[in-house]
């Protein structure tokens, strides 16, 4: 048991390190690709090549005056970002980085919980974080932040459906909700080709989701200010961004797990083929945010409810063709 | 309930990082604050009327729908996982069932409820 809870604990600090070093570089990848795809360097004055940026970022921000607006309600105020950080940082346990490995004589698997239920979690945790977000636009008492909190829920809400349609294709194919054994039924084949159409619709969801470019309507900046934490500064401020990046990695790593063969894959180990994965999944979500321009809001709505829901729903009745297809069935 | 204990452990961790940052930053970081400082932002105007502002009842209809298009996701999802073994029949229930969600679809988007102008 204490040997249980050991293993336990050390993996926890070690993946949310990892998970956290990860998130940091990937704010300055997202400025520095950006920059590139825009003929211009990015940042390049903090330390060699700009890699210093993101430190110097959290340490400035984590100093700045902490500001509460006099009319805002406090307590919901304060609480807010650490209700959209906390369900982003609990999504991280069930992702699973790499399969079962010895260490010091002892098999220790490379994530911290194989739930049976496992994606269902990752969808229930990750919608609490709309809390967060609807709360902050609320309790700032400003007409920018309200109407960003309002148009971010609408949108994240409209969205989930999409997002929750597209994959019951891969739970058909997988026969389980857990993400291991996702991963398991995809040694021959990764669920991307046979699940094409989910995969488009996940991947556009699960953009609109994380409120990314070309969805990012509720921090529009030439519209709202900054959308739902306009009136946020100092570490509250940061505590949403935090939340915002570590939830493309967890979006990235379960476009990895259901459609990409997770960690499966010839010659490297286990868990650089998933990070690799991951951090092509990262990618095209920047690539998409330089290529595309920001949608207008009935767009968003008609993208959702009139084309994604429907699409998502007709591919939950071709999967079973495809499934014959394919010879799983 | 074993396979529980390392998301209540990183409940805990998240919880502690959270509310911990939150409370250094503000103990640090320096404390000037006056009355302009402390309004809501309006572009650098004084703030004009009343900030809880009366919105379009179109998110309160959008939040309805979702719901109810939520539960019926939530069927589908138990039924993926065992779809193979109830075989022919499950497939056809499960087609009766999409029809009526995709009626039910095609009579909000008919009403009108899909439309932002």
């Amino acid at each position: 048991m204490t040997e249980f809870v050991t293993i336990m604990i050390v993996k926890m600090v070690v993946i949310f390190a990892a998970v956290m070093g990860t998130m940091t570089y990937i704010t300055l990848a997202e400025r520095k690709i950006l920059g590139y795809m825009q003929i211009r360097p990015g940042p390049n004055r903090v330390g060699p090549w700009g890699l210093l940026q993101p430190i110097a970022d959290g340490i400035k921000l984590f100093l700045k005056e902490d500001i509460i607006p006099d009319k805002a309600s406090k307590a919901v105020f304060v609480i807010a970002p650490a209700m959209a950080l906390i369900p982003a940082v609990m999504t991280i346990a069930v992702v699973p980085f790499g399969p079962t490995v010895t260490i010091l004589g002892r098999p220790v698997d490379i994530y911290m919980a194989d739930l049976n239920i496992g994606i269902l979690y990752i969808f229930a945790v990750s919608s609490i974080g709309v809390y967060g977000i609807v709360l902050a636009g609320w309790a700032s008492e400003s007409k920018y932040s309200l109407l960003g909190g309002l148009r971010a829920s609408a949108q994240m809400i409209s969205y989930e459906l999409s997002m929750g349609f597209a994959i019951v294709g891969v739970i058909m194919m997988s026969q389980s909700l857990s993400m291991v054994k996702i991963i398991e039924a995809q040694q021959g084949v990764w669920f991307i080709v046979p699940q094409l159409f989910g995969f488009i619709i996940y991947i556009t969801a699960a953009m609109a989701e994380l409120n990314r470019t070309p969805f990012d309507l509720p921090e529009g900046e030439s519209e709202l200010v900054a959308g739902y934490f306009t009136e946020y500064s100092s570490m509250k401020y940061a505590m949403f961004m935090l939340a915002e990046y570590i939830n493309i990695i967890t979006v990235s790593g379960i476009v990895t797990t259901l459609y990409l063969g997770g960690w499966s894959g010839p010659v490297l180990p286990p868990l650089l083929w998933f990070v690799i994965k991951l951090l092509a999944v990262v990618f095209f979500m920047i690539w998409v945010r330089a290529t595309v321009p920001r949608l207008r809001y009935d767009q968003l709505m008609t993208l959702g409810w009139k084309v994604l829901l429907p699409a998502s729903i007709v591919n939950i009745l071709l999967t079973p063709i495809i499934m014959k297809i394919f010879g799983y069935l | 309930m074993i396979n529980y204990l390392p998301i209540l452990s990183l409940f805990v961790l998240a919880v502690t990082f959270a509310f911990g940052t939150i409370l250094a930053s503000h103990l640090i970081g320096p404390k000037n604050p006056y009355r302009e400082k402390l309004s809501p932002y309006e572009c650098g105007m004084p703030p004009v009327g009343n900030t809880k502002e009366r919105f379009p009842i179109k998110f309160y209809i959008i939040a309805m729908l979702f719901i109810i298009f939520d539960i019926e996701g939530v069927f589908m999802i138990p039924w993926a996982v065992v779809f193979k073994r109830l075989g022919m029949f499950g497939l056809i229930e499960m087609g009766v069932f999409i029809a009526i969600l995709l009626i039910g679809l095609a009579y909000v988007w008919k009403k009108g409820a899909l439309e932002w102008e």
